[in-house]
């Protein structure tokens, strides 16, 4: 049995009237401890996958399961102890007239968690975010500086499993490497199961052990780390993302 | 003569912890051509682009020795004059697009309302040249997305909704923020050609900021590399591997390959001296 289980899920919109398909009949698992990868075309479903199983998008048909659970709805408080999202959209997901501080100290209020100064402190730490932003509000911080502390709060209730949408896409490649180190030794260390989302197709490949690739709303093909590699991918809209991806040009 | 020139820039920030420097003298020119900034998250390329429209809000303040527009002295322009300025000849693509469209306004709207009010186009024209703009950026439903709100949109539709919201005035001067960093490859590499277009055919002249190396190596003509508020290091994009400042040398390092080890990847050992 796996961790995370996604049966032949489809999630509709439904905007004024008009369907919109954004997920169709895709069907993914990652077992404990893993790290799985969903890669594709902008608009294909990516985040909507990660939002549906949060509980935040329509789900039309098929299911989720969590450790062999279906999901209920709304998904309270265990679940939130279980599974946290870093959004991709960071200045969407801060409250604008919070304090970094607060953000970060109000899920462990909300799940009674004591030790909130060290563990705020911790967290900024984490993210190489300096002591001097705990007071400041998100329109105060650089783009990059925001998506680490939606990483940071993400962190605080000490999750079992993480959906990570495009989690270091803002960052320089220096604090994208410290970011991704500090995801991987988490994982290492408290054993966590990542899901995440990357249009950087060496980030997925440093990261993920499978992945999936997506386009229009559907699954195109499933890929393990080594066939990502190896460049064996069987389906022309997998091969043209390799092929039209950044990686090795320089070097080239 | 260059489009932009930009000597000695400063912009403080006044908090109640003292004052924060985001940008520490910066100079640079810019011709009709794609000059890329990188650097580090939080040293100010951001920062630099706003200041050129003057979009800096208070307690936030510009200070700079010069710093022109086609021959205009941007620094004691009036408001009125900085309005007229904004938008139609200096675009500026924002780094959260989605938080930079209006909320509550449908997509379609928003293209079109600059092109009725200052174009005076009709609705039937407005229309059909803003869904020409979407389908240049590879949005798959047009008709859909005129009638969207911004959430209702994916991250990377919205950063092309912006991208075509701000080239529809034909603008000289494009300043784009982290324009593609929510993009696949393939819709990526049809946006850079659409900029490309406009720098060779049009003249625009384009200020590219982006984390991304290898896309600022391939695409840029020239490089700015900014840590802690300064320029560190300035080179032909086609150099960028033989980059000398350790920063720019770091950065290299610290990127993850398709097929590398998996092992913890090169951090940056900062040196307290590239920040003087
Ligand atoms: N609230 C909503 N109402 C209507 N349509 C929506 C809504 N949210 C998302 N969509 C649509 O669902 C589709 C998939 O969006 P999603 O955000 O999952 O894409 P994505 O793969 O994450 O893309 P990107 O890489 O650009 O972020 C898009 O066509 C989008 O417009
Ligand atoms: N309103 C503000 N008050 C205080 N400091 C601010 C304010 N706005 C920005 N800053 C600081 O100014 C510095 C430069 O910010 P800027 O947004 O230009 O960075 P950036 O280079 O664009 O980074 P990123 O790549 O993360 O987007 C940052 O350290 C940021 O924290
Ligand atoms: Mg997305
Ligand atoms: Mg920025």
């Amino acid at each position: 049995m796996s961790l995370i289980e996604i049966q032949n899920l489809s999630v509709t919109f439904d905007a004024k009237g008009r369907a919109v398909h954004a997920v169709r009949d895709v069907s993914l698992s990652v077992p404990a401890r893993e790290s799985f990868g969903l890669v594709g075309e902008s608009g294909s479903g990516k985040s909507t996958i990660l939002r549906a199983i949060c509980g935040l998008a329509p789900i039309s048909a098929g299911s989720i399961r969590i450790a062999g659970e279906a999901v209920r709805d709304p998904r309270g408080k265990a679940f939130a102890r279980r599974v946290q999202m870093v959004f991709q959209d960071p200045y969407a997901s801060l409250h604008p007239r919070h304090t970094i501080d607060r953000t970060l100290s109000e899920p462990l209020a909300i799940h009674g968690i004591g030790k909130a100064d060290a563990r705020v402190v911790q967290a900024l730490d984490d993210v190489s975010l300096d002591r001097s932003f705990r007071f400041r509000y998100p329109h105060q911080l650089s783009g990059g500086q925001r998506q680490r502390v939606a990483i940071a709060r993400a962190l605080m209730l000490e999750p079992e499993i993480l959906l990570l949408d495009e989690p270091t896409s803002a960052l320089d490649a220096s604090v994208q490497a410290e970011t991704l180190n500090l995801l991987a030794r988490l994982r290492d260390e408290r054993g966590l199961t990542f899901l995440m989302v990357s249009h950087d197709l060496a980030v997925i490949d440093h990261m993920c052990d499978r992945l999936l690739v997506m386009q229009h709303g559907q699954a195109v093909e499933e890929l393990t780390r080594d066939d990502l590699a190896a460049a064996r991918m069987q389906t022309d809209y997998a091969r043209a993302l390799f092929d039209a991806s950044a990686d090795r040009m320089l070097e080239g | 003569m260059s489009l932009l020139e930009v000597e000695n820039l400063r912009v403080t920030f006044d908090t109640e912890a003292g004052a924060v420097e985001a940008v520490r003298g910066v100079s640079f020119s810019l011709g009709r051509e794609r000059l890329g900034i990188v650097g580090e998250s939080g040293s100010g390329k951001t920062m630099t682009g706003r200041s050129v429209l003057r979009l800096i809000r208070p307690p936030g303040r510009i200070a700079a020795d010069r710093m022109t527009f086609d021959g205009q002295d941007l620094l004691r322009a009036s408001e009125r004059q900085m309005r007229a300025l904004r938008g139609k000849r200096i675009a500026m693509v924002m780094q959260d697009p989605k938080y930079s469209l209006n909320p509550v306004m449908k997509v379609g709207a928003q293209l079109t309302e600059g092109l009725r009010r200052r174009d005076r186009l009709g609705a039937n024209e407005a229309r059909r040249r803003a869904i020409t703009a979407l389908e240049a950026v590879q949005i798959r439903d047009p008709e859909r997305v005129m009638h969207a709100y911004p959430h209702e949109l994916s991250g990377g539709m919205g950063q092309r909704v912006m991208i075509a919201m701000m080239l529809i005035p034909g603008p000289d001067l494009l300043i784009a923020d982290e324009p593609t960093s929510a993009l696949d490859v393939t819709v990526q590499a049809e946006v850079l050609s659409i900029l490309d277009a406009l720098v060779k055919d049009r003249g625009m002249g384009l200020i590219f900021i982006s984390h991304d190396l290898r896309l600022v190596g391939r695409f840029c003509d020239r490089i700015l590399v900014m840590y802690a508020g300064r320029v560190v290091e300035e080179l032909e994009a086609a150099n960028l591997m033989q980059a000398e400042h350790p920063y720019t040398r770091g950065l290299l390092n610290c990127l993850p390959r398709i097929g590398g080890t998996r092992g913890a990847l090169p951090s940056l050992d900062r040196n307290a001296d590239w920040a003087v």
